[in-house]
């Protein structure tokens, strides 16, 4: 009796099984296959021997690697990078999803979130072309509009790594405020009005509305975005990084994250040795971060935890 | 009292629409710019650079790509065909496995899930995938270079259409149509899919749009010499980057080269390369939002 529930069982579920198939087969493809490629940063790699034949080299990739100024340099330049980006977006983000709420006109609110995202939609490679009109030593808008009419003298943007950190915030900004404002926009409209309405008859200004009711009401959204933002802290946007300041050489010790280094000594200088333990590096130290965010937050506040 | 709530409103409609009004003309100036610059006479941008108001227009920039529409026009129709293969097969790909892990009775249901969702948490490295996909599968300088790695089916897609499926389609609906005999393909065809046209036009647009605006996969996986005929438009705008020359080297007008408007056609290039995600905006912003908020909700 068993056996026979059992075997009408498995006809019952082959079907399902079969359609997942695809997806199976596809995440072992592309990234369960990827993981045991882990090992070429142990190896010497050879292409004509392959992974397997290869020999082992042990950790010297990894010493040559943290023996580089560039392993220091590649990670202050992510993290820094990430916690300033986090930061600045989420302040921004919040102010434009609070003011856009407040605006009365459908049609203008709609209008001004429309044009706030349009930035997020377009490429990394469009963006850096955007930006190459304004930065361009010769031709770029900042130099030949503002600064001459300013009698200010034109800037090398792009030979100049001084400015770079300001100019890799703006643009990020520039092109992912809208979306973070999307998110908050739509936790503020489902904020229950009554709220708002009481506290008005109360007497309540906007702003003691906004400090006592719209930002502690946002914090589970907030905490959800932080703790999504933090878990991916030693990962960079490569596409900012990497178009925006044109892949310069003169730039890199302010543009230089994991993954332009990885790239760079992947594709320029065909160096497995140096990019495998730079991206096994990345991949086992972000997977421990995100674990231990979560543990903390497993922790401290169970709601928000990740998984 | 009342005088005091009515004038401090209208203090902040002024504000707010002041602000936003700032923000929108930073979003939008930059494209405008970019359109002015490739309408702007090549000789007057080299000796002004590029502004609002350029003292001499000129359509040279898209003369140059009417004639070389070889080069555009291919590039442009691999963008398509890239976008249409991969977002169609995206949708196959995630919309069946999801099929299957949000059927609670399905043993191991819960292990394909958690199989999808640690590749967020963890993966191989770049390399190891580069190493994976050139020299185990083969795939470079061929189309499956631009379809196939990362962005053919999400973890995060899977997610979405999962927990769409188990919200909005009730399980006795499904169970009924299997107790009057059809099968769990047909089910799948005939009522899921149907069901969740919704949640798939929201991931198709934003797997189409990823597809539209990708790049990394043919810097990786497309070389100079082999790949170029595959070359979508992104790619030919990184290309540009890269090399500014491109084009010249690669056309039958070589030697018209010295007369090439260079540094305006970049930007005409750019033009054409974002005219239709400009175009199509209005439409399908509504799905885009709505693509966005989905994101921002944990499972």
């Amino acid at each position: 009796m068993a056996r026979t529930k059992k075997k009408f069982r498995w006809r019952d579920f082959l079907p399902y099984y079969l359609l997942a198939l695809p997806g199976i087969i596809y995440m072992i493809c592309n990234n369960y296959l990827p993981m045991f490629g882990i090992v070429i940063a142990f190896k010497n790699l050879n292409f004509r021997k392959g992974i397997m034949g290869s020999d082992w080299c042990g950790f010297d990739n990894f010493k040559f690697l943290f023996a580089s100024k560039d392993a220091w340099a590649i990670t202050r330049n992510t993290i820094l990078y990430n916690v300033a980006f986090i930061i600045l977006t989420t302040l921004i983000a919040i102010a434009v999803a609070i003011l856009i709420n407040e605006i009365k006109s459908r049609t203008a609110s709609k209008l001004y979130q429309s044009l706030i995202l349009l930035p997020y939609l377009m490429s990394w490679v469009i963006v850096s072309y955007l930006a190459y009109a304004m930065l361009s030593g010769e031709t770029g808008m900042i130099n030949n509009g503002i600064f001459k009419a300013l009698g200010m003298k034109s800037v090398s943007w792009y030979n100049e790594p001084k400015y770079w950190p300001f100019i890799l915030t703006f643009v990020h900004l520039w092109k992912t405020v809208g979306y973070a404002m999307i998110i908050y926009y739509s936790s503020i409209v489902g904020i229950s009005q009554d709220y708002f309405e009481a506290a008005t008859l109360d007497g309540a200004s906007k702003w003691q509305q906004i400090k006592y009711i719209t930002l502690p009401l946002l914090k589970p959204t907030m905490i959800t975005m932080l703790v999504l933002q933090v878990g991916r802290i030693f990962y960079s946007d490569f596409g900012l990084f990497y178009q925006i300041p044109m892949n310069s050489g003169t730039l890199y010790s302010v543009t230089r994250t994991i993954d332009v280094y990885v790239y760079n000594a992947l594709m320029k200088s065909s160096d497995f040795g140096m990019s495998s333990a730079a991206s096994v590096y990345q991949s086992i130290v972000g997977f421990v971060l995100i674990i231990a965010v979560n543990a903390l937050l497993r922790k401290t506040s169970k709601e928000n935890a990740l998984f | 009292m009342r005088d005091k709530t009515i004038r401090e409103s209208t203090v902040w409609q002024i504000a707010a629409h002041a602000i936003m009004i700032s923000g929108s003309l930073l979003a939008l100036l930059p494209f405008i710019l970019l359109v002015i610059a490739s309408f702007t006479d090549n000789q007057t941008a080299l000796v002004n650079g590029y502004s609002f108001f350029p003292a001499k227009w000129s359509l040279e920039a898209y003369e140059y790509i009417a004639r070389e529409w070889v080069t555009v026009g291919r590039a442009y129709l691999m963008t398509i065909v890239v976008t249409v293969v991969g977002t169609v097969l995206s949708l196959v790909l995630t919309s069946t496995f999801a099929f299957a892990v949000s059927n609670d009775r399905l043993p191991g249901h819960k292990l394909l899930m958690f199989l999808s969702i640690f590749t967020m948490l963890f993966n191989g490295g770049i390399v190891a995938s580069y190493y994976v996909y050139s020299n185990i599968f083969h795939i470079k300088d061929t189309i499956f270079a631009l379809i196939v790695p990362n962005l053919l089916m999400t973890p995060f897609n899977v997610v979405l259409v999962k927990n769409y499926y188990k919200n909005s389609i009730s399980p006795s609906i499904l169970e009924a149509a299997r107790i009057d005999g059809a099968s769990v393909f047909q089910v799948f065809h005939k009522i899921v899919i149907p069901l969740s046209v919704p949640i798939l036009a929201t991931i198709g647009l934003m797997t189409a749009i990823a597809y539209w605006n990708d790049w990394t996969n043919g810097l990786y996986y497309l070389t100079e010499r082999n790949g170029v005929k595959l070359y979508t438009i992104q790619l030919v705008l990184n290309k540009i980057n890269e090399n500014i020359n491109f084009l010249a080297n690669n056309s039958e007008l070589a030697a018209k080269a010295a007369s090439l408007p260079s540094t305006t056609m970049r930007m005409a290039i750019a033009v054409v390369g974002v005219l239709p995600i400009m175009i199509a905006y209005p439409f399908f912003q509504k799905y885009f939002v709505k693509g966005i908020t989905l994101g921002g909700v944990k499972e």
